[in-house]
């Protein structure tokens, strides 16, 4: 077998691993609510028959492990059960599934990361690169001190400034992301172009200094150094001997920012009131509403393993001392 | 055979020992040198270290004292205004340093101390414990920290000590993975084997042989992850989560003033109010930043660092 085979099957075991035990933090949250939850979620008046209905809904009346793997299947199955929201003392159940609450939240949210990631990816890598190649220069200098200082930057200054200045001192875009499953293409960029360039600065910022740190890293490669003395033009140093081992810092810079973009999304839903998952999380910790919490979680904390995952093995994959084995 | 009298031994020169120089000396001669980011970042820490600790005697009215003008322009009694229930805007800006900072350093400390201590274990005792700390501590790292923070504040309550608890424990994760990564190469020298076969206790190698040589990486990392808590708190509290009111707070002071940009056209100031608060906490970890990076200029004598 390949070694390279080995070696990504090995990682993706790994990732298997991981994403079981996070799913097992993720889904013993509900053992740690305290016990009278129910009556907190139906209400004092809650009969004892509600209360009993409702806690063998959630299964409380079976041990742990079933109750896990009950939801683990569940949820692979695509049910990530019904909200805590909506319920009553009464035993009259107008609670909503979770996953018709998460779906369309979800893709706006990845309407809005993608759209931040679309602009912030090659620009980034662009003024990382260059600023690598053009080291201790007044460009390196500047970009330097601008992105350290956006890093600085809480996510909703960035975005009140924004909003300060384009939204209400000069109105050219809408400061509210109100958008919904009729809003038009064009429409919906427009609306989005204040969050999404929130998350750009923030995003370009980190993405640029780590890759700019990457590159000046493999510069300083002895057989960088070689290829200088040898009289290789800049341009092949560069693209034969440079990038081929970029790759894998570049792969691991790109995920680890599209992943930071999960979490950055939260805050920018939140300020431009964007009906994307962030904002559904943070109003599902305000009301205790578990089910809905426990979704949130599992699918940012999906997202950020399987990023990190691709990257992991675009740096295999990419490695050429791996590529060709002795 | 003469006798030289100028001969030259290596005993009488290595008991001519050079006086050494206290820290105080060392540090004013680093000062001496410093760049001007670093006298800025310092400058602005100490004055929000003294605000924070003299709030009561600088805040002209206070906490969560409410008067009846809601929304008050700025200026006269208020300086910038009041806030929508009626609560002078200025005085709330110096308790929220004193708050805000305080618990962030707290829950800096708190992480310090169980990821310092459990990553010192780690590398010492090696082996099976070392590998079950770490792969816990990889799994803790495979969810992003703000969504964790979520799901245990759902759990646990949004309170000032399950704040700094529930932060604190996510954060040592990476201080955890720092303080086992450099002190790996050190638990290997063999000033520590020495001090291991003369029967030294654990704790005592920890305190006198390690820690002592891996005390820049870690001065370094605290600045960081305090900025990094900081601005996690702050994100927590601007989403309503952190911490709760009357407690004067940056985060949720610019939560409660956000509206007010809207009438940035009519009036500037009120739409700045929102901003003073945010920017409070921007100028406070560009500070550290500065402060940190200059840091690790002269400890590293790196001339550059990402």
């Amino acid at each position: 077998m390949h070694p390279i085979l080995g070696t990504i099957i090995q990682r993706l075991l790994l990732g298997l691993v991981t994403l079981f035990f996070v799913s097992l933090i993720i889904f013993s949250s509900v053992e740690f609510l305290p016990g009278d939850f129910t009556q907190a979620i139906l209400g004092q008046a809650a009969t004892e028959d509600t209360v009993a209905a409702f806690r063998a809904e959630l299964g409380l009346d079976k041990p742990a492990y079933i109750r896990y793997f009950d939801w683990i299947g569940a949820v692979a199955q695509g049910d990530l059960g019904y909200s805590f929201s909506g319920r009553s003392a009464s035993g009259i159940d107008r609670s909503r599934a979770v996953v018709d609450l998460v779906a369309p939240r979800l893709g706006n949210t990845l309407f809005l990361a993608g759209m931040a990631a679309i602009v912030s990816v090659p620009l980034a890598l662009v003024l990382g690169i260059t600023a690598a190649l053009y080291r201790n220069s007044f460009y390196d200098r500047s970009v330097n001190a601008v992105t350290l200082t956006t890093i600085s930057f809480p996510e909703f200054f960035l975005a009140y400034l924004l909003i300060l200045f384009l939204a209400s001192l000069w109105p050219v875009f809408p400061s509210l992301a109100n958008v919904n499953s009729e809003t038009e293409l064009i429409d919906r960029i427009y609306k989005c172009v204040l969050p999404a360039l929130t998350l750009t600065l923030v995003i370009v910022a980190h993405m640029m200094r780590m890759t700019r740190a990457a590159i000046i890293n493999l510069l300083a490669s002895p057989y960088i150094e070689m290829s200088q003395l040898k009289g290789l033009s800049k341009a092949k140093v560069i693209m034969r001997h440079a990038l081929p081992n970029a790759w894998a810092p570049i792969a691991t810079v790109i995920a680890f920012n599209l992943a930071y973009l999960v979490v950055g999304v939260v805050v920018v839903e939140v300020v431009f009131v964007y009906p994307g998952i962030g904002q559904l999380m943070v109003d599902a910790v305000t009301t205790r509403d578990i089910p809905v919490v426990q979704a949130c979680a599992l699918i940012f904390a999906t997202t950020y393993i399987l990023l990190n995952l691709t990257a992991d093995i675009i740096g295999i994959v990419t490695n050429p001392r791996l590529l060709h084995p002795r | 055979m003469t006798d030289k009298p100028q001969a030259y031994s290596a005993a009488t020169e290595v008991s001519q020992i050079r006086e050494r120089r206290t820290w105080v000396q060392i540090a004013k001669i680093e000062l001496k040198k410093a760049p001007y980011s670093a006298w800025f970042g310092l400058i602005v820490i100490a004055i929000y270290l003294f605000v924070a600790i003299f709030a009561p005697l600088l805040a002209p009215h206070g906490e969560a004292e409410i008067f009846p003008a809601s929304f008050a322009p700025w200026g006269g009694d208020f300086v910038f205004g009041t806030d929508q229930i009626g609560r002078d805007i200025f005085s709330r800006l110096i308790y929220g340093a004193r708050n805000t900072i305080g618990i962030a350093l707290a829950t800096t400390l708190l992480s310090f101390a169980i990821g310092g201590s459990l990553g010192l274990i780690a590398a010492i005792s090696g082996g099976w414990l070392d590998q079950l700390l770490s792969r816990f501590v990889d799994v803790l790292m495979a969810i992003p920290g703000l969504i964790f923070a979520l799901m245990l504040l759902t759990i646990f309550g949004s309170s000032i000590l399950s704040l700094i608890m529930i932060i604190a424990v996510l954060d040592s994760t990476r201080v955890f993975r720092l303080t086992r990564s450099v002190s790996v190469s050190v638990v290997v020298m063999d000033y520590v084997e020495a001090a291991k076969l003369r029967g030294e206790k654990l704790g005592w190698i920890m305190r006198r042989e390690i820690l002592p040589n891996i005390m820049p990486p870690l001065i370094a990392e605290f600045g960081l992850r305090f900025s990094f808590v900081f601005l996690t708190i702050a994100a927590l509290s601007f989403l309503g989560l952190g911490i709760q009111p009357p407690t004067a707070d940056w985060g949720s002071m610019v939560r409660d003033n956000a509206s007010m940009i809207q009438f940035a056209k009519y009036d500037l100031t009120a739409a700045l109010t929102p901003m003073i608060p945010a920017g409070a906490i921007a100028l406070l970890t560009v500070a550290v930043n500065f402060v940190v990076d200059w840091f690790l200029h002269i400890t590293s004598g790196l001339n550059d660092e990402h």
